[in-house]
């Protein structure tokens, strides 16, 4: 009798989560699980030319193969080409070492029936490329069905046919550069959002209740306005033709063909991310001050501290909290923006996750997309742990 | 109550106006954008006539333009399907979770908390990313049911926090009183504590839909050319012709936003007459 009253309310509870947590789980975690697999597992390859690649595990990786591999391959290039997934196999072995894509299909495209004396003198015929060892080293490579290549060239990052590791040639270091300019924009961001919304949440906090709940009003109304709604503003304002630049001439300040260029570059990202994020340090702001009680400053004044000690010594961190889960949570939401960015930002306005969009839908390398996915929820991942301890998870405060 | 010193007040001063100004920096191109709204030419700043407030220069024209638009028109029943379906299974599943996670016999509760709200601090493009692969692979891709799933999943999490948060100020005795008088659990959760926690109910349903109403990632991802909805039809328009006809849309959005914000504060202040 007792064990049934200690299991029994744990067993409701647990039901009634459950049909929430098995939702969760199959339409978003599974799906964010299919990334992670996409990011180290391919064998698009692997499955196109599996006797080619068995019989490259015995070569010594020094001299060219021999005819056994080039039969192989012949072999089942045709039979790629005949199923048409020749195309995606060359641009996963152009992706190893770049060239082979136009290689590999126009061998794909012109291999006859029966080799025109050996399978060796037919390949090299069509492609003389066939005839070198680093040819058959990226065929081997982009062969392994478990990959860390993603994650190599998401740090820009490849992989010597020697199997050492070494940095990107000059040109193709892309990826670090941008993981750095996001992380430097997200934080510069922050520190604004801080800078201006610490004094408004301030202001709100201790302003009489009736204006403090409208003034409250005119950060919500953005808060709560449609990102898309909220960007195409900053579009109309700061574009060439524009408002601001229309106000600027006006003024006589700019001439009317040197208008300023503020938006489709970073101007337009930083301006139109700082306020898109500035309602969410403003709110824990806002709720860590108005627990502040009024009469610690008065006491710290009747104590002999000037107002600026007053507030350094008293005030400011007891809002520390607030400081805290604010910036930790404009910083999380920066580092993974998209919109905005890809709206605004014109070609040097982007961010990591406009890289991610790229390799989604136009150059379709979904492993390097589900990489620097993977990257970019696992910074999110941490900072979002750290901000639970300071905030909490109820902390997440939505109105 | 001291006297203020000269600096102090110059102090004070230099607050107020520093803080209008960033109110005016958040108000100011969410406003601009409704006149702009009538402009009689398509463009997108004022003209000369519209500062004369000649009233040649100002038109309904966008907005007669977006009423007879069969795409926007088509759009707009797909946000709204799409929203009010994956607003009801969210608010359904949520509100079971969170009178789950508000029982202290609730095991692993910090844990699943996070797990539950995990779609809220994911970008989503990442989630968007991986859904794609996901749901094309399940044969949701570019159907209704996909993005209902989808926007649902994206949706839950509000309704978690709002709806725990309500129950934190219930009173469980409640319960026990209504047991007492010979209801069943499931009884008492309809007739007493369903009406009780409904307005915190309610503003989880709201950030649901308004979370799906604006979504425009994952529509670009998972949705075809039957799924066009609102935000997916503004982002083309944003990036390809931009034509005023979007300000009138952008209008119609902001007034919608000011409708829900005023609905949502008006329920927290119910639910906190009624605790």
């Amino acid at each position: 009798m007792r064990r049934g009253r200690d299991w029994r309310p744990r067993v409701r509870a647990a039901g009634l989560a459950l049909p929430l947590v098995a939702f969760v789980g199959v339409t978003f975690v599974a799906p964010l699980a299919t990334m992670f697999s996409r990011s180290v597992y391919d064998a698009v390859v692997a499955d196109a030319l599996p006797e080619t690649l068995a019989l490259l595990e015995g070569w010594d990786g020094e001299s060219v193969p021999g005819e056994d591999v080039f039969a192989a391959a012949a072999g089942e290039l045709a039979r790629a080409q005949e199923e048409r997934v020749i195309g995606q196999v060359a641009g996963r072995v152009n992706r190893v070492q770049g060239g082979m894509r136009s290689i590999v299909a126009v061998t794909g495209r012109r291999l006859p029936e029966a080799p025109d004396g050996s399978w060796r003198q037919t390949l090299v015929g069509i492609e003389p490329a066939w005839a070198e060892v680093s040819t058959w080293h990226a065929v081997r490579a982009a062969g392994e069905r478990y990959t860390t290549r993603h994650y190599l060239a998401a740090v820009d990052l490849r992989r010597l046919p020697d199997g050492s590791v070494a940095r990107q040639e000059e040109d193709r270091r892309i990826y670090l550069r941008l993981f750095a300019r996001t992380f430097l924009v997200s934080l510069s961001i922050t520190a604004l959002c801080l800078l201006f919304g610490y004094p408004l949440a301030h202001f709100l906090a201790h302003a009489p209740p009736r204006r403090a709940g409208l003034l409250l009003a005119l950060v919500l109304v953005p808060f709560w306005t449609s990102l898309l709604v909220r960007t195409t503003s900053w579009i109309v304002l700061l574009q060439g033709q524009g408002v601001i630049n229309d106000i600027l001439v006006a003024l006589g300040l700019v001439a009317d063909d040197g208008r300023l260029a503020l938006v489709y570059n970073m101007t337009g990202t930083f301006v139109a991310m700082t306020h898109v994020l500035l309602p969410f340090m403003v709110l824990p702001l806002y709720s860590v001050m108005r627990g502040i009680p009024r009469s610690h400053m008065d006491a710290a004044a009747s104590l002999g501290a000037g107002p600026v000690q007053g507030f350094l010594r008293v005030y400011w961190p007891q809002t520390l909290p607030g400081v805290g889960a604010g910036s930790l949570l404009v910083f999380i939401l920066a580092i993974g923006y998209y919109i905005t960015p890809a709206l605004v930002g014109g070609s040097t306005g982007q961010l990591i996750s406009n890289m991610v969009a790229y390799h989604m839908q136009t150059s379709l390398n979904w492993g390097l997309a589900s990489a620097l996915g993977a990257i970019i929820l696992a910074c999110v991942i941490g900072l979002y742990l750290l901000y639970a301890r300071v905030a909490g998870t109820e902390g997440v405060r939505v109105t | 109550m001291r006297a203020l010193s000269r600096a102090e007040r110059a102090g004070r001063t230099m607050h107020v106006a520093f803080c209008a100004a960033v109110l005016f920096f958040l108000m100011a191109p969410i406003l601009v954008i409704v006149p702009l709204s009538f402009n009689a030419e398509p463009y997108f700043t004022f003209t000369e006539g519209m500062l004369r407030l000649d009233p040649e220069a100002w038109s309904l024209r966008w907005y007669r333009e977006i009423a007879t638009s069969e795409a926007w028109r088509g759009a707009l029943v797909n946000s709204l399907v799409i929203g009010t379906a994956a607003t009801a299974l969210a608010t359904f599943l949520g509100t079971l979770a969170a009178l789950g996670l508000s029982s202290p016999h609730m095991p692993a509760r910090r844990f699943l908390m996070g797990f539950l709200v995990s779609p809220l601090v994911t970008p989503v493009i990442i989630s968007a990313a991986g859904m794609f692969f996901f749901y094309s692979r399940m044969g949701l891709g570019q159907t209704h049911l996909g993005l209902i799933l989808a926007h649902a999943a994206l949706g839950t999490p509000f309704v978690v926090i709002t709806v725990t948060a309500t129950l934190t100020s219930y009173n469980t005795t409640l319960n026990r009183a209504a047991a007492s008088l010979g209801a069943g659990p499931l009884r008492t959760f309809a007739r007493v504590q369903l009406p009780l926690i409904a307005p915190g109910v309610l503003s989880g349903a709201l950030f649901a839909f308004a979370t799906s109403f604006d979504e425009v990632v994952v529509v670009l991802f998972l949705g075809g050319v039957e799924q066009n909805t609102i935000p997916r039809q503004m982002w083309a328009g944003i990036r390809e012709e931009i034509s005023p006809a979007i300000l009138a849309v952008a209008t119609f959005l902001i007034v919608f936003a000011a409708a829900l914000l005023f609905t949502v504060g008006w329920l927290r202040r119910r639910a906190a007459g009624a605790a």
